[in-house]
């Protein structure tokens, strides 16, 4: 049990800083996902995390000791990796007793240890399997066993679920943070999946090109987003983005006129979710649809506005809709208005 | 549909049995100098030299072999075969170590001088021990070698092949797997030992298959730094089981001979044939 | 390609990549430069000093009429080699890819030939040639051909091919069955349905697909027929008769070792040096190639 802390941890190769500062609190138990697109940083982040990258400034707390420069087996943390890394030529029990085995631990205390790990992850059956005979979500788990085993004080998850199909990633996501919240360990976990993010975090940290962009609660990201970034690769569908100009008192998109929560003058880039657009008989917003998504529980409209750009609605229920080119009618609540700053993409308000 | 497909593209019937005959006679044209050397080896010397020498193996099998193996010609075929062992199996042997350890420094660590160590491997995959001969039997002759094992093995052992197929190797395998072993707190030689070598057991024993054959089958080298007969290997030492001059080979003797030198490399080939084929294959590419 | 750096320090990858380098700098950086030094020398007959010649060496060589012979004949000899080892394999290969139940026996039978070393090759193919004992030479006798490769420079010639490609089939044909294992089946059922016959299938949808082995296997077999010939010719005629099947190779051993013209045998590896130099650039071209597909 330990909390971790970033102060401004930066990293340079060479010329490029591909961490330009990232400042971090993370309580002790706590489970942090950093999320953002591939190339944005978050593995390097949480690499330097685990040591495996050395951090060119900054200072990182692990527990209560500087651990910028301790060896990875020093800073007392395990790792699940994004393609499991299981040495191939050893049984499940060997991979997950193997930290122990070079820590030196007596052979009938690693044994225990695995077998304790094993019951939990219900792995006991397949302790003698190379990794080469378990299915993707075995291999899952043996990696998380291995983590387990080592009784660290922070897990690092470096996109474990990536490999595995859909219908499987949904389960293991449970199963990791049912595993986390029972055993209190501190985490990190890395994702380029927005769900996986809103699904799992305490906190989350969505990263953009080597920033945190914002630091906050899954709601917190998706009702306030801090910045244009955040807002967009939050939610799903992602957010509408239009270009609108506030005067006389009110937003204008061309001939539209929309309510201005903030009173702000001049261009501003104006943030709307599909799902909290309602059709509106006299809703400001005009949209030609092109393209109905039927989901089931609600249907996603694609079509573009007057002004040519495009635009997505998500309604609930099925959404009856003639192929023509129908036009539809939308508003939305002036809370749900997002503004950012058409030069910085900071939140306005 | 897909039937008729696999008749044309298969041959049925009397063409079957045209390709079965062509491979047949392919095999025992390929065969031929093998029997003969056989059956050269179960007959005797009178037999030989009243040509044409039998086609049919004689009764001498046990004789020729016995004569070969324990009294030879110079020097006893087990005294030789005992020196090619050594031979072969010490270039395998130390091909392999010197290979596995410095590709797994140059994949694994960055450190001065890397770069340039890595080309100096490399440019020894250009020079055959054919070529610099002279030059190499001079340090060899001045460190004293001549007539050693160390002298047969050290010259053949520094070739850049089995450095690439390691590296080649260490570069499929996943960079987390390292990593995973550095957070489990494995120390490098710890990663080489418990994951790298069990990792690599079929490479190493492709590669030994083929380096075995390699040494084995050495000419030129043995020839010229043994001088001393109870040093021959046996592939150079059947040579010199030739007399000089117009005195007539002892063909029975010389035939068992080179059918002992055969035996070792093509048992290993035979029985390890898939590892075989796979060093082979991976040592070309 | 590059890992990411795992292990830090510089000792330990240091002492691990010692012994490679060591051995490579004391048995072949150090002997190549000799050669190279050795080339621009011609050593008194005592071998007590040595008088610098420059490029003399090299110059009396190229005027050689003995070395160039030396050339020509290599240049015959590797060809024929290649030639009499690979059209048999790709033919057996072939067959052999036929058949599709009993290939994997073929294999077997046809590639330990491979083990047998190019000097005990040399020695079966004398001995059943051997101008007094030899079987196909005494059938050959009565037949009306009097066979003798140690007078005739054609006949030994001829035999020391037949010796030196004899074992080097085995490889070859490993390498094309390999690749014609591995042509899609869907291509071949392909034009057999635009109706295409066996060899018109094979001369114009298999062999182009063969040619990245083909070209390999071409260099790969003329490096061997340069420098992992010599037990097979020293073996058979030792060079002879009259220098007709001495080849570059075997000129250098002789020329050092047998007449102990140490100059002349240094500038030979100089120059046997850039024959490898050129073939390994070949080989590269090829690799370089084979990463693209």
């Amino acid at each position: 049990m330990a909390t971790v802390s970033l102060d401004n941890i930066k990293k340079r190769f060479g010329p490029t800083e591909v961490i330009q500062g990232v400042s971090l609190d993370v309580a002790d138990g706590e489970f942090i996902v950093i999320v953002g697109p591939s190339g944005c940083g978050k593995s390097t982040l949480l690499r330097m995390v685990a040591g495996l990258e050395t951090i060119t400034e900054g200072e990182l707390r692990i527990g209560d000791r500087r651990a910028n420069d301790l060896e990875p087996m020093d800073r007392d943390i395990a790792m699940v990796f994004q393609n499991y890394a299981l040495y191939p030529h050893m049984s499940v029990a060997q991979n997950m007793g193997y930290g122990l085995k070079i820590a030196g631990l007596p052979k009938a205390e690693i044994a225990t240890k695995v077998a304790d790990a094993a019951k939990l992850l219900q792995l006991t059956e397949l302790l003698d399997r190379k990794p080469r005979q378990l299915s993707g979500g075995q291999r899952q788990r043996v990696a998380m066993g291995r983590a387990i085993v080592r009784a660290p004080s922070v897990f690092l998850f470096d996109e474990p679920l990536s490999n595995l199909d859909a219908k499987l990633r949904v389960q293991m996501r449970l199963e990791i943070r049912e595993l986390q919240a029972k055993l209190g360990i501190t985490s990190l976990y890395v994702t380029h999946d927005q769900v996986e993010a809103m699904t799992m975090a305490d906190r989350m940290i969505v990263m953009n090109a080597g920033r945190a962009e914002q630091i906050g609660t899954p709601l917190d990201v998706y009702e306030r987003p801090a910045t244009l970034f955040a807002a967009q690769f939050i939610g799903s569908p992602s957010m509408n983005v239009l270009e609108v100009e506030g005067r006389d008192g009110a937003l204008w998109l061309g001939d539209m006129r929309l309510p201005n929560p903030t009173g702000h003058i001049g261009p501003v880039m104006l943030g709307l979710r599909p799902e909290h657009l309602t059709p509106d008989p006299e809703g400001a917003i005009v949209m030609q649809v092109l393209l109905a998504e039927p989901l089931g529980a609600n249907t996603l409209l694609h079509g573009k506005l007057a002004t040519g750009q495009g635009f997505t609605a998500s309604l609930p229920g099925v959404h009856a809709l003639s192929h023509g080119g129908e036009t539809l009618r939308l508003s939305i609540s002036p809370a749900n208005m997002h503004l950012f700053d058409t030069a910085t993409g900071a939140r306005l308000g | 549909m897909a039937r008729e497909i696999t008749g044309m593209v298969e041959r049925r019937g009397f063409g079957l049995w045209l390709t079965h005959l062509v491979m047949i006679a392919g095999v025992l044209v390929i065969f031929f100098p093998i029997w003969l050397a056989f059956v050269a080896s179960t007959v005797t010397q009178p037999e030989i030299v009243r040509p044409p020498m039998p086609l049919w193996p004689g009764d001498q099998l046990i004789e020729n072999y016995t004569a070969a193996l324990f009294a030879g010609v110079n020097v006893p075929v087990l005294t030789m075969l005992g020196n090619s062992l050594i031979m072969a199996v010490g270039i395998a042997v130390g091909k392999i170590i010197i290979s596995l350890t410095s590709a797994f420094a140059i994949v694994y660590f960055r450190f001065p001088g890397r770069n340039m160590f890595f080309w100096l491997i490399f440019l020894t995959l250009m020079l055959p021990v054919e070529v610099r001969i002279v030059p190499t039997y001079e340090v060899i002759a001045g460190f004293g070698m001549l007539n050693s094992y160390q002298g047969l093995i050290f010259p053949l052992i520094a070739s850049a092949t089995a450095t690439f197929l390691f590296r080649q190797f260490f570069l499929t395998i996943p960079d987390e797997l390292a990593e995973a072993a550095h957070v489990d707190g494995a120390s490098p030689m710890q990663f080489f030992w418990d994951i790298l070598l069990p990792m690599s057991r079929t490479n190493i024993a492709a590669l030994f298959v083929i380096l075995f054959i390699y040494g084995w089958n050495q000419y030129l080298w043995p020839l010229l730094i043994t001088t001393d007969p109870s040093m021959n290997t046996i592939v150079m030492g059947i040579r010199q089981m030739f007399p000089s001059g117009d005195d007539v080979a002892d063909w029975p003797v010389i035939m068992a001979t080179s059918i002992l030198a055969m035996i070792p490399p093509v048992v290993v080939v035979i029985s390890m044939q898939k590892l075989f084929i796979r060093g082979l294959v991976d040592s070309e590419k | 390609m590059e890992k990411r750096v795992t292990f830090k320090g510089w000792l330990l990858p240091l002492c691990l990549i010692a012994p490679q380098v060591f051995i490579s700098a004391v048995f072949f950086f150090y002997p190549a430069g000799q050669a190279v030094w050795q080339s621009l020398f011609i050593p008194d007959p005592f071998g007590l000093s040595s008088q610098f010649v420059g490029l003399g060496n090299f110059e009396y060589l190229l005027g050689d009429p003995y070395y160039r012979a030396s050339f020509l004949t290599t240049a015959v000899f590797s060809t024929l080699v290649t030639l009499a080892s690979m059209i048999p394999a790709l033919f057996l290969a072939v067959m052999a890819d036929r058949l599709v139940k009993s290939a994997g026996t073929y294999r077997t039978l046809l590639i330990w030939p491979y083990a047998v070393a190019p000097a005990i090759a040399g020695v079966l193919w004398m001995f059943m040639f051997n101008t007094r004992v030899g079987v196909v030479s005494w059938y050959l006798g009565q037949l009306g051909y009097d066979w003798n490769h140690v007078l005739n420079g054609t006949e030994a010639m001829g035999l020391v091919v037949a010796a030196s490609a004899w074992g080097r089939i085995s490889y070859n044909f490993l390498f094309f069955f390999a690749a014609l294992q591995a042509v899609p089946r869907s291509i071949i059922e392909a034009a057999a349905i635009d109706g295409a016959r066996f060899w018109r299938r094979f001369f114009t949808i298999v062999l182009p697909l063969l040619s990245p082995t083909t070209f390999f296997l071409l260099v790969v077999n003329i490096v061997y027929a340069f420098f992992e010939t010599f037990g097979v010719i020293h073996t058979i005629t030792a060079g002879g008769p009259q220098q007709s099947t001495t080849i570059l190779v075997y000129k250098v051993f002789s020329d050092g070792f047998v007449s102990q013209d140490l100059g002349s045998s240094a500038a030979q590896s100089v120059i046997l040096l850039l024959v490898v130099g050129l073939l390994t650039v070949l080989q590269f071209k090829y690799i370089e190639k084979r990463v693209h597909y």
